[in-house]
């Protein structure tokens, strides 16, 4: 069903005319990127306050009221200039263990964020201007390593090691679920 | 020696050799030089939000700038020594690249801005108004183009 779909974008003309551009998908690639710089930077500003290694003298809720709406502006730049970048190359992308393993890391780290948010909304009590419990930390640890891991296997979707149309181990093809694809 | 030697010359020492012969180790760096980009923009945002009056108002501005100073002196280390090993390893690819002169221009007008014109505005103003502002949107923008620059380098 999903290969169905990823083979159909593939043929619309949208998908088609961005991916043959000789400006459009780099534009949409350097928005991309300088949106990192705004959405992992102000996360990871916000972990740094968590585990008291940044902005030691803001109050944690300051730094979650007064940054976050830039996190969410990072946030939706990010999201509609992937999916353009998805669209434009769809059915590599797909198969991209890269891409693969980018997905699985994205819904870890939103499923951290949903716990942080759950259980200290943007006022943790009894912590705003003193050093966080250990499961804040553990939650800011883990943000960072996540992000991080998102950054580096996005970049390297761009790499074609793992691609489906070269001998492949058999777990990665897997993963990839070359079967269902011919390159 | 012309810049094109000299960028020859940067090309034939062994480390760029080993950086091209690798099939991992630019991607890799690469990668390093972009998660120093989130942070170096992470603690930028912070202090020239600041300036603009849009991010940690309550806070006075050298307060902001002290809590951020560490990840940017530690992040912009990160971004050239990477950054250099990066040029090393296509160095004469580099000379024929307009965006690179670009960032490099950018690059040394914000490291000039930021350590001197701002660095002195931080000392004397706490709480910020239309020169902070003024300052925090050049320095935001200069970085800005640094870094879209930066980019285009893998696309002229």
């Amino acid at each position: 069903m999903i290969d169905s779909f990823v083979s159909w974008l593939a043929t619309t003309t949208g998908s088609i005319a961005l991916h043959e551009s000789l400006y459009m998908y780099a534009i949409i690639e350097t928005l991309h990127v300088v949106a990192i710089a705004l959405f992992v930077g102000s996360i990871a500003m916000i972990d740094l306050r968590v585990l008291g290694l940044a902005l030691a003298r803001v109050p944690v809720s300051q730094a979650l009221r007064q940054i976050l709406p830039w996190t969410v502006a990072g946030f939706i730049v990010l999201l509609l200039t992937g999916t353009l970048l998805f669209y434009a190359i769809p059915e590599r992308t797909f198969h991209s263990p890269w891409f693969r393993a980018k997905m699985i890391l994205l819904v870890l780290a939103g499923l951290n964020v949903w716990r942080f948010h759950r259980a200290y909304g943007l006022s943790p009590a009894g912590w705003d201007t003193g050093p966080a419990p250990a499961r804040a930390r553990a939650s800011a640890m883990a943000s960072l390593a996540l992000w991080i891991g998102v950054i580096i296997c996005g970049r390297f979707i761009a790499y074609n090691w793992f691609d489906c149309d070269k001998p492949q181990p058999a777990f990665i093809s897997a993963f990839s679920a070359c079967r269902s694809y011919t390159p | 020696m012309s810049l094109y030697d000299l960028c020859e010359a940067i090309e034939a020492t062994a480390v760029s050799a080993a950086l091209r012969e690798s099939l991992w180790l630019f991607p890799v760096i690469e990668s390093v030089h972009l998660v120093g980009l989130a942070i170096l923009g992470g603690s930028l945002l912070m202090v020239d939000l600041r300036l603009m009056g849009a991010g940690l108002n309550r806070q006075s501005i050298a307060a902001v700038e002290h809590g951020a100073r560490r990840w940017f002196l530690g992040a912009l280390l990160l971004m050239l020594v990477t950054g250099s090993l990066l040029g090393i390893s296509e160095a004469v690819k580099l000379y024929d690249r307009p965006a690179f002169f670009v960032k490099m221009i950018a690059l040394a007008t914000a490291l000039v801005l930021t350590f001197t014109v701002r660095r002195a505005l931080i000392a004397r103003n706490s709480s910020g108004g239309p020169a902070a502002f003024a300052i925090g949107a050049a320095s935001l923008s200069t970085w800005l183009l640094v870094a879209v620059a930066g980019r285009w380098i893998g696309f002229s």
